[in-house]
């Protein structure tokens, strides 16, 4: 790293004292990057062993890396806290204009501490932090208010971010979500319910400056390289045509898409909530994050008629992608698009994490269904898969909670189960709820094992649907072994910090070259033994805060429902994820 | 004929900012802070985007109102830049009604395009490019502006 890159300042800015300063940690940037590797360090330097999630001892690290603002795709902020959904890690990623505004500020991480007494928002730039009074803003009732409001009344519009939660972050919901540029988000683990418990609405986060490469020729030349492959070849067209709702039939082809919680993993209406048919009729709009050329939001139009009054239409604007159509689609035994956009529009108002919200609810409706619980604690709802409507009333009544019902509810399914039955079907993965992929024992071993308990720590579904292709069975052994292989390498990625979906764009020999023009000369062995060091300690801290493999729950639903991958028992994840623990101890 | 870069289709533009990118890195930097590109949202993401680049204006006002001739007009429309003569007063930048001077906080001086199109050789949608400057689709005033793109494109060609 060169001498001059500010990517080793660290802001601190302490909500309590409303005081802020800026520490040099170049150790810190040299010795991990940035990123999750930054991040997870800080963490563990900041939030002491126990603190309650919801405390004003919980701090909120934001991270970016060293090819944020250098290099195309360097496009993601990871946010690290511990998350009042699992009692552990909590890790979450954005786009949008995040980092590109965090580094063009001046910083390489962001450490927030303490709580406000009043409700606030953060403007920060450029060695400048305002603390503004957020009251008027605190309890509206649509997410969309606050970003549209902060718009006009701040300045730096095309440099800047605007980080908000809605009211599900304002009623510490634990699966609230981070909103940035209103179409992406830091959607998993609670980040929402953390800002709202310090009372922070919103930060705003602005900057331009430059940043000096160390070879200015090769500089230019390795960004060329990096731009023609995200451009002109073949490994961004998933993403840039359909973008991920590309999977939705697919899945459905080979029975891996999770419908009416995972009774089955086939849905009758997955040709009309699948991306081909979004495109064909919705699709409005598509837009990039700050520095990516391949604008993989695909935004989609939705005319509603207003019922009792001809010839008056509204048009809303909304954000689609794979996860969000299967948890508020298939999930949900939704077909009707227009309705199943609407859930998703109401999920976004809120504020919650659309894929924990799909889940929640798919579990309550069979917990109704089965009389587990009655309409008094659903507060008169008939939730029933392909209910809409219900839907979007009962994602409403998880923010204001009426019941206790809806109490539980809003601290996850695993907790929700716990108090009302239902464990078999309530499909959370060491306490986060499943994402859309239902391909076999890969993908769910994956959901466990992962430090974030995300399909994207390591793809399992991957290994599922190469095994079904060839034929071949899958091995514990083996299972476990490629998850960590292909974890350990993500967190090289999510250090530097590049968007995952440019995984492939971002090989390794061009990771080398890249950051060698801007001063930072690595090895392939270097690197993979930080992937190894940063997910280790990533799972140190989970250990530290109480987590344990030999605690996770299996939902016995995944078990019973047919995976491409073939059948596979309880005790073949068992092995999986004891495989993977003496793995990780190394 | 003096070229100068003209906003092609505003609507196929995605928000990328590559092109802002492009801007700076053509002095072989990164970031953003030379960059004399501009892209922010029309009023919110859900209402896509805006571009801000100079028109290269005939008679231009950023040259009009400079007090030490920094910027001195290009024969067929636009401006260069004198930076050893430029203050730093901020007439230019006030002077032009599309906000497409820009400032740079750190030199405390004006940005100005070079008119080189660097930048829409990235842009991945063809938002943008160098065009010459043809005087019926860029005329004197008084004359009729509407013979130049679709309404939306020409108030944001800045």
């Amino acid at each position: 790293m060169r001498l001059d890159d500010p990517l080793k300042r660290v802001l601190f800015v302490d909500l309590s004292k409303r005081r802020f300063w800026i520490e040099e940690r170049r150790e810190l940037f040299e010795a991990t990057l940035g990123g999750s590797g930054a991040a997870i360090r800080l963490l563990d330097e900041f939030c002491p062993e126990g603190a309650g999630a919801l405390s004003p001892d919980n701090p909120i690290i934001f991270a970016v890396g060293p090819l944020v603002g250098f290099y195309p795709l360097a496009s993601k902020t990871v946010a690290m806290f511990k998350s009042p959904h699992t009692g552990n890690l909590g890790e979450s990623h954005a786009g949008g204009r995040s980092a590109v505004a965090i580094r063009m500020a001046g910083y390489g991480a962001i450490v927030i501490l303490g709580r406000s007494e009043m409700p606030i928002y953060l403007v920060i730039g450029d060695g400048q932090v305002a603390f503004r009074d957020a009251s008027a803003l605190w309890g509206t009732r649509s997410s969309y208010t606050t970003g549209d409001v902060l718009a006009k009344r701040e300045s730096g519009r095309g440099n800047r971010t605007i980080m908000r939660i809605g009211r599900a972050g304002e009623q510490q919901v634990s699966y609230a979500c981070v909103i940035t540029e209103t179409f992406r988000h830091f959607g998993r683990l609670g980040l929402g319910a953390v800002f709202g418990s310090k009372q922070l609405k919103a930060i705003v986060i602005e900057g331009q400056r430059n940043l000096a490469p160390d070879d200015r020729k090769a500089y230019r030349q390795t960004y060329d390289t990096i731009y023609q492959r995200a451009t002109q070849s073949e490994l961004m067209q998933k993403y840039h045509e359909l973008g991920t709702p590309m999977n939705v039939l697919p899945l459905d082809a080979i029975g891996a898409l999770p419908t009416r919680n995972l009774q089955s993993g086939r849905f009758e209406g997955a040709e009309a909530i699948s991306g081909e048919r979004l495109a064909a009729d919705y699709l409005g709009r598509r837009i990039a994050c700050a520095h990516c050329p391949v604008a993989c939001i695909h935004i989609a139009a939705l005319r509603i008629p207003y019922p009792n009054d001809p010839y008056f239409y509204k048009t809303v604007m909304l954000g689609y992608d794979h996860e969000p159509i299967y948890a508020v689609g298939s999930m949900l035994g939704i077909q009707d698009v227009s309705g199943m956009l609407q859930v998703m529009d109401e999920v976004e108002i809120q504020g919650l994490d659309v894929m924990s919200a799909g889940v929640a609810l798919a579990w309550a409706t069979e917990a109704l269904g089965q009389g587990l619980i009655g309409e008094t604690e659903t507060d008169g709802l008939p939730l029933q898969f392909g209910g809409a409507e219900t839907y979007i009333e009962a994602i409403k009544r998880i923010v204001s909670q009426p019941t206790l019902f809806y109490k539980a509810l809003a601290q996850g399914v695993d907790h929700a189960a716990s108090l009302y039955g239902g464990q078999d079907f309530a499909l959370a993965f060491g306490g986060n709820e499943m994402p859309g992929y239902h391909t076999g024992p890969g993908c769910h071993a994956g959901y466990l094992t992962g430090a974030r308990h995300s399909h994207l720590d390591s793809a399992g579904y991957g290994l599922d649907q190469d095994a079904a292709k060839a034929g071949r069975t899958l091995e514990p052994e083996g299972v476990a072994a490629q998850l960590i292989e292909e974890e350990r390498w993500r967190q090289v990625l999510t250090s530097l910090v590049i968007c995952l979906f440019a995984r492939k764009v971002y090989e390794l020999p061009l990771i080398l070259d890249a950051l060698a023009a801007i001063g930072s000369e690595r090895t392939e062995a270097d690197l993979e033994h930080l992937g190894t060091e940063i997910l280790r300690e990533k799972h140190a801290f989970k250990r530290r805060e109480g987590f344990d493999f030999a605690e996770l729950r299996i939902p016995r639903r995944i078990l019973e429902t047919p995976a491409p991958a073939g059948d596979f028992d309880a005790a073949f994840i068992r092995e999986t994820l004891h495989h993977y623990a003496d793995l990780l101890r190394g | 004929m003096a070229k100068r870069l003209s906003v092609i289709d505003i609507d196929h533009c995605v928000g990328c900012q590559s092109c802002m990118f492009a801007c700076t890195r053509r002095t072989a930097k990164g970031g953003l802070e030379e960059s004399r590109i501009h892209v922010h949202s029309a009023g919110g993401f859900r209402r896509g985007f805006v571009v801000i680049v100079c028109r290269a204006c005939p008679d231009p006002p950023c040259a009009r109102v400079c007090p030490t001739d920094a910027l001195v007009p290009r024969e067929g429309g636009g401006v260069r830049f004198r930076s050893a003569a430029c203050i730093g007063c901020h007439n230019c930048e006030t002077a032009c009604p599309f906000g497409a001077v820009l400032w740079d906080s750190s030199q405390e001086k004006p940005r100005i395009c070079v008119y080189c199109g660097y930048c829409a050789d990235y842009c991945p949608y063809d938002v943008i490019a160098l065009t010459e400057i043809d005087r019926g689709a860029n005329p004197e005033p008084g004359a009729n502006p509407a013979a130049d793109h679709t309404s939306e494109s020409a108030d944001t060609n800045t």
